[in-house]
């Protein structure tokens, strides 16, 4: 039987514990996509029309310094990409690039948005996932700072 | 303990401010446990505790990996192929590849910090049937400063050990991950049971590390580290490298980490 796009998310660590009414109601905004290695997922300064679980493949986040590109890190199956849609002005502060060929599931900003503000239940739930990984992210963040193998 | 003449046989640049010396005694085999250091002496200049850094099996020649950081391992760094280099050892404790025997084992090194764990690295890949799972992990500031490039590629070519290396920025011809090696702990295959974990680097970078690694239900008991102090002596007298109740020379380098995490990571110790 084939897979529908809730029953992958089910076994994803991001959304584990979420009930299936969740599920189903963010599977309602995602698409299966696709990205070949060296496409540009986000580019910084666009409108973050889409956050991305990664299901294949890995990704960098890039930035532009002093005429060369600098990955700053990379991420890879099962990661959350994108935040930026959480808070206006919703533009990606990075360019997101595809390091592979790369399969994802693009979920819908907007939509997303839409569902969490008419159900706060759900938008807490996502909330507190996306708290977790900003966390994880800042703490590493936190971490490189430290210049740690210096 | 006098210091005993030793002939460069070899001398290698590793990154830019890191070399690989390899030295012959004359009077026969230098033999030493994984983990162990010796004190290598620039005539007129000074010693320094240097990790023993090659095979434990190749007694033939005594490997020492430096980094170029203050005046006598500048000094070190200017001998050429015939200089001679004073040492004393081998001192301190050793990685316990013995007690790990039967057990997965997990290898987190950071910068330089792969040279004191090289030769316990070496150790299991050569009795590789006597343990469980191998992974080895290993960061770096940028692909250019990452250290013993061919051996990270040929440990990663056997089928029978995952090695996962991280930068902390690159450009884009770097095809690896980018991130903190702490990164790389979530998402290796590691479990805590029935597992051993060797740290070696830089005492923040094993901090976070340990951090991690207990946030993942791995106890102390279970974590090895490798602690660098100042050192004189190496014989546990002078009290130099004092930590708490132990003394880094004699009683470590390689610390159980129950042992010293009263200590570890402490402002003034």
């Amino acid at each position: 039987m084939k897979k529908t796009i809730s029953d992958l998310l089910a076994q994803e660590v991001f959304f584990r514990n979420m009930t299936k009414d969740q599920l189903d109601f963010i599977a309602g905004c995602a698409t299966n996509v696709h990205y070949r290695d060296g496409e540009f997922i986000g580019l910084r300064g666009k409108l973050t029309t889409h956050f991305y679980l990664i299901r294949k493949g890995r990704v960098a986040f890039e930035v532009e310094a002093a005429n060369r590109t600098v990955i700053i890190q990379t991420v890879a199956e099962s990661d959350v990409i994108g935040w930026s849609w959480l808070q206006p002005p919703y533009t990606w502060r990075y360019d997101v690039r595809a390091l592979d060929d790369v399969s994802a599931i693009a979920f819908d900003a907007k939509c997303v948005r839409e569902k969490c503000e008419a159900d706060p239940v759900f938008g807490f739930e996502m909330y507190k996932r996306f708290t977790r990984i900003v966390i994880e992210r800042l703490e590493a963040t936190r971490e490189q700072l430290t210049d740690m193998y210096a | 303990m006098i210091p005993e003449p030793f002939t460069i046989t070899r001398r290698q640049k590793e990154t830019v401010d890191t070399f690989t010396i390899e030295l012959e005694r004359e009077s026969g085999p230098f033999a030493f446990q994984p983990g162990q250091f010796n004190m290598l002496y620039a005539f007129g200049v000074g010693e320094v505790p240097i990790s023993i850094s090659g095979r434990p099996f190749a007694t033939d020649r005594l490997v020492h990996t430096i980094r170029d950081v203050g005046t006598v391992t500048t000094a070190l760094g200017k001998l050429k192929t015939g200089d001679q280099v004073g040492v004393r050892g081998p001192f301190g404790s050793s990685w316990p590849t013995d007690l790990a025997e039967g057990k997965d084992v997990i290898v987190a090194a950071g910068g330089i910090g792969l040279a004191p764990i090289r030769p316990a690295i070496e150790q299991v890949l050569a009795h590789r049937e006597k343990y469980g799972r191998f992974i080895i992990l290993y960061g770096a500031r940028t692909p250019e400063s990452i250290l013993y490039g061919r051996d990270l590629g040929k440990w990663s070519a056997r089928l029978d050990t995952d090695v996962l290396v991280t930068v902390d920025r690159a450009s884009r011809s770097w095809r690896g991950h980018v991130g903190v090696i702490t990164d790389l702990l979530r998402n290796a295959p590691v479990a805590p049971e029935n597992a051993v974990v060797f740290v070696c680097g830089p005492e923040i970078m094993m901090h976070y590390v340990v951090l991690n690694l207990r946030g993942r239900g791995f106890s102390g008991e279970q974590i090895f580290v490798s602690l660098e102090r100042n050192m004189q002596c190496a014989e546990g007298r002078c009290g130099r490298c004092q930590l708490g109740p132990a003394f880094v020379c004699k009683d470590g380098p390689v610390f159980r980490f129950t042992d010293i995490e009263p200590y570890f990571g402490v402002r003034e110790f």
